[in-house]
Formats: C-alpha cells, sequence, structure tokens
C-alpha cells in the first residue's frame, strides 16, 4: 500500500500538468456546488425567520365574556400544528398602541372607552407548507361564532417560496452536472495516465502481480485528486464567502440579514462528494482498460 | 507413462493455436520433466514464442489441454494468473525492464506484488543482484545499462521469487557472445538450484555445446520427439 502511495504521487508529478486541470476542474465543480449550497442554506434561514414571524391575529367579538376565554383559547390551542398562543387584551393592545406612538399621547387621551378589541396571537409551526397550514388554521377558525376577524399575511410568501423551490430544484441539478462533468474529466486523466504505463502494467501482469495491485495507485490518484480539488474549491468558496459578508457588514443589510458560512457536516458532505468523484473517475477508466 | 506423469512439470496435449487462420503451433504434445534443461529450437516464425506464452498464460491454446505444475490452464480463472505467473520467471529477448523505475525496483516488483515483507525483500533483492553481479547498479535506471547488463537485471527479477520454472525467449538474443555466455551460465546455476528451465532460441551454436535436450519445432510443428 505504501508503494501505491509512492506510485500515485510519482504519477502526478509525472503528470502535472493534467493532473492540474483535473484538480481545477474538481475545484470549480466543487465551488459551484458549495456556492448553490451556500446560497440555499442562507435563503432558506431568512426563509425560516419569516415564517417564524408569521402571526395570526384572531380578534374577538366584543360579547365574548371573559369567563369564556380560557375556553376559546383551549379550543385554538388543541388545533393541529400551532406553536404558540398568546392572549392580547385590549388594555394591552392600547398600551403597545399607545408605547408605538408616543407623540401622540393626546390622541388616546380624548378616548372615554377603548376601541380595540380583545385578540389571541397564534404562531403555526414554521414548517416549508406554514402557508397550506394557515389556510387550513383559518377556515376552521371562521367556524367560530366568537371570532370577529382574522387577519394574517403569508401569500407573498408562498410564492417565494414556490420560486425558490424551482430554483433549489435547478441548482441541484446544476450541481449534478458539474460533479458528473468532474468524474468524466477524472475518468479521462486516469486514461491518459494508464495509456502512458501501458507498457508497465503490462510488465507488472508478467511478473504476477494481480489486478489489484495494478489498480491501488490508480486510485489513490483518483482520490488524492478529489480530495485536492474539494478543499480548493471550499477554500475558494470560504473566502468569497468572508469577502462579500465582509463588504455587506458595513451596509444596513447586516441587521436584517444574518448570514452563515455551510456547517460542518455540509462541508464534509461536499468534500466527501468531492473525494467520490476523484474514486468514481477512476472506477470507470479502469473498467474500460480491464476490458481489453 | 505414469512415470513420465509423475516427473513432469509441464504437460502438453495436442496443443495447437491459430492466430486467424494461420496455425502457430500444430497439434504439439510434449513433456517437461522437473529440473530439466530444455531448449526449444527452430527457425524464426517457428512457434517458439508461441509455445512459451502459452504456458504462461500470455496467451491461450485453440486446441489441447496445457497442464503447469497440475495446474488445468485451461479452468484456471483470471484472478488465479497472477499465481501461475508467480511460479514462472520470464526472461524476454527485450528484456522488458521498467525504464522509469531502478534496478532495484524493478527486481523488488515481483516479490511486492506477491506480498512479501518489506524487509525481507530488501534481503532478497540485494542478494539476487549480488549472484548476477549486479549490486553495483542497485540504483541505475535500466535505460543507463548496457544490454547484457540489463538482461542480467531481468534474470535476476525472473529468479528472485523463487520460481519453479524459468522460461527464456531468445535471452541473448540481442547480445553480444561474452553477455550471451554470461546470460546462459546464470540460467544454468539457476538450473542446479532444482529449476526447470525453458530456453527458447534460433541459434543451434548456443545451444551445440550444451548437453541439454533439444526440440525442434518448425512450421508449429514438433519436428524431433526427444533426444535425451
Ligand atoms: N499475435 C500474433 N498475431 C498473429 N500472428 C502471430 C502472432 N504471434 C505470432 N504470430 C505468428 O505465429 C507464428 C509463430 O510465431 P512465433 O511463436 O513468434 O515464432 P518464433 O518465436 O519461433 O519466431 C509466426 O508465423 C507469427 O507470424
Ligand atoms: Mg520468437
Amino acid at each position: 500500500m505504501a508503494g501505491a502511495y509512492k506510485r500515485a504521487i510519482r504519477d502526478i508529478l509525472d503528470n502535472r500538468f493534467l493532473n492540474a486541470v483535473t484538480v481545477i476542474t474538481i475545484a470549480l465543480s466543487i465551488l459551484i456546488v458549495s456556492a448553490f449550497a451556500l446560497l440555499f442554506i442562507n435563503v432558506n434561514d431568512l426563509m425560516h425567520s419569516w415564517r417564524d414571524s408569521l402571526r395570526v391575529m384572531v380578534y374577538l367579538k366584543s360579547d365574548v365574556a371573559v369567563a369564556e376565554l380560557s375556553d376559546v383559547e383551549q379550543k385554538i390551542r388543541l388545533m393541529p400544528n400551532i406553536k404558540a398562543v398568546h392572549f392580547v387584551s385590549k388594555e394591552d393592545a392600547l398600551a403597545q398602541l399607545k408605547s408605538q406612538m408616543p407623540g401622540q399621547a393626546s390622541l388616546f387621551q380624548n378616548l372615554k372607552e377603548n376601541p380595540l378589541p380583545d385578540a389571541f396571537e397564534i404562531r403555526v409551526q414554521p414548517d416549508a407548507d406554514v402557508n397550506q397550514k394557515i389556510t387550513y388554521l383559518v377556515g376552521e377558525l371562521k367556524r367560530f361564532p366568537w371570532v370577529e376577524q382574522i387577519e394574517y399575511g403569508q401569500r407573498w410568501l408562498g410564492k417565494f417560496t414556490n420560486i425558490f423551490n424551482l430554483f433549489r430544484i435547478s441548482g441541484y441539478a446544476a450541481g449534478c452536472l458539474f460533479l458528473m462533468a468532474a468524474v468524466f474529466i477524472v475518468a479521462n486523466t486516469i486514461r491518459l495516465v494508464i495509456y502512458a504505463r501501458r507498457d508497465e502494467v503490462e510488465i507488472m501482469r508478467l511478473v504476477g502481480a494481480a489486478d489489484n495491485f495494478i489498480k491501488a495507485p490508480f486510485y489513490v490518484e483518483g482520490v488524492i485528486q478529489g480530495a485536492l480539488g474539494g478543499f480548493i474549491g471550499l477554500a475558494v468558496c470560504l473566502g468569497l464567502f468572508f469577502f462579500i459578508s465582509s463588504k455587506m457588514d458595513q451596509g444596513l443589510t447586516a441587521e436584517i440579514l444574518q448570514v452563515r458560512f455551510l456547517p460542518v457536516w455540509v462541508w464534509l458532505a461536499v468534500w466527501f462528494a468531492s473525494i467520490t468523484v476523484g474514486w468514481l473517475g477512476c472506477f470507470i477508466s479502469l473498467k474500460q482498460y480491464l476490458k481489453n | 507413462m505414469e512415470n513420465e506423469a509423475k516427473n513432469s512439470i509441464i504437460r502438453l496435449f495436442h496443443v495447437s493455436k491459430r492466430y486467424g487462420t494461420k496455425n502457430a503451433l500444430l497439434d504439439v504434445t510434449l513433456d517437461v520433466y522437473k529440473n530439466e534443461f530444455l531448449f526449444i529450437s527452430g527457425p524464426s516464425g517457428a512457434g517458439k514464442s508461441t509455445l512459451l506464452k502459452l504456458l504462461f498464460l500470455g496467451e491461450t491454446v485453440t486446441e489441447g489441454q496445457i497442464l503447469v505444475d497440475g495446474m488445468n490452464l485451461s479452468r484456471i480463472s483470471r484472478s488465479r494468473v497472477p499465481f501461475l505467473r508467480r511460479r514462472i520467471g520470464i526472461v524476454f529477448q527485450d528484456y522488458k525492464l521498467i525504464p522509469t523505475k531502478s534496478v532495484y525496483e524493478n527486481v523488488a516488483l515481483v516479490l511486492e506484488a506477491a506480498g512479501v515483507k518489506r524487509r525481507i525483500v530488501t534481503k532478497k533483492v540485494k542478494s539476487v543482484l549480488r549472484t548476477v553481479g549486479m549490486e553495483d547498479r542497485i540504483d541505475s535506471l535500466p535505460p543507463s545499462l548496457s544490454g547484457g547488463e540489463q538482461q542480467r537485471v531481468a534474470v535476476a527479477r525472473a529468479v528472485v521469487g523463487d520460481p519453479m520454472i524459468i522460461l527464456a525467449d531468445e535471452p541473448t538474443g540481442s547480445l553480444d557472445a561474452e553477455s550471451a555466455r554470461i546470460i546462459l551460465d546464470l540460467l544454468k546455476a539457476f538450473h542446479e538450484r532444482d529449476t526447470t528451465v525453458i530456453v527458447a532460441t534460433h541459434d543451434t551454436q548456443l545451444i551445440r555445446k550444451e548437453g541439454a535436450r533439444t526440440i525442434y519445432l518448425d512450421q508449429g510443428q514438433l519436428q524431433t520427439p526427444t533426444i535425451s
């Protein structure tokens, strides 16, 4: 096995240009794949926080007795996919309104009685299908006699989710295509290396070397190419990320847009995919070579 | 016949080999005995190389059967071929050394491929290179050596794995008389160590002085049965 490493490294050094081109190609496809992943993860975070901030406000009729309130709250709580139910009394609502409009104190002093209704603020589990859940919930709530009005605003989010999903699918498809292209480029490199070494391979066979002994260095070479290309691609992606996010920090966007880099498991998964690309490329070219 | 079978290490039964429509070998039946030194002679194109290739499965027979050390070559699966070849050391006219590997690496390859431990590899390779008189050129690359020297390295490679059989195809064909003498003496020396040696050559001068059994091929057919 030590011999396999030695020969793989010698092959790489002997074919520097070919190997450099291969590694760069893998690095580029990994860069594209990880950039897509980065974008998706951050847009996903953003959408999650939007979904999380979604509220369904249920305004109650003024004739609902205080004694009934806990019963009503219980009914809402028992509905599916409810994350939290919060009672906002009309007094709380007025106090909140006052604090939001500090310069308008005189406006509120003229009020003889509180014109605001009691309300329940409902938060729904912020899953991807939060829209359907809210639609369902609103439909259910409307049937209760104590409901005066329901307010919710999620329609635009639904549209955005659909567009994003479409974008995500095409992103995955593009990523797969790039990885497949990388596999064939590795396969081609290994094929050329085998071709350059055909006399040596023939001699090894004549002296009793088994296929695995002959193949091992090529696999090591493919895996090194994959690991190196993946490392470079991810490093460039990380560099670009810090460059762009440092630019963004200076703007106002920083407060509303919390960006983050790929989590460790995605790093590792992408790197693993890159190594698999190297291995697979080698597998394909060795399969061809074994046929003759 | 019973006795023959016991002492034979290689047996060919009505072996024919055709390339397209050309008969390279035709109905060859032959026994090679344990620890024998055998010459295969005959004009160029007679089928000598073909016969040797059949023995290490460099080619497969068209008709007939071959047994090598009890193994039926037509029944050996692809994955077992390396095990056959580890029992056979081969010397070629064109040496077939790997030009980018040192003398040491070329010889060590045989043992590494067989999974021998590194420490033992070093010991054996050095010892065999000493025997063929190439211990001073251990780190040289083959292209920097003379033909005779390269063939000595090739002989070292053929014997380093302690094979039961050595096949040499025109081993002296590219060498001057003195180098040829050295190579033949080396092969005879390894024959003394309980190895069966088969040398294919069209050089009748080379054979004449040796007392070994010689078989003659002409147009793929065995000419003289056996002269002991
Ligand atoms: N791979 C091959 N394809 C076609 N014909 C071949 C091949 N190898 C050998 N031959 C033919 O088979 C015959 C025997 O060849 P060979 O065994 O090399 O003879 P020798 O070694 O006695 O000179 C020759 O006529 C040669 O042209
Ligand atoms: Mg020949």
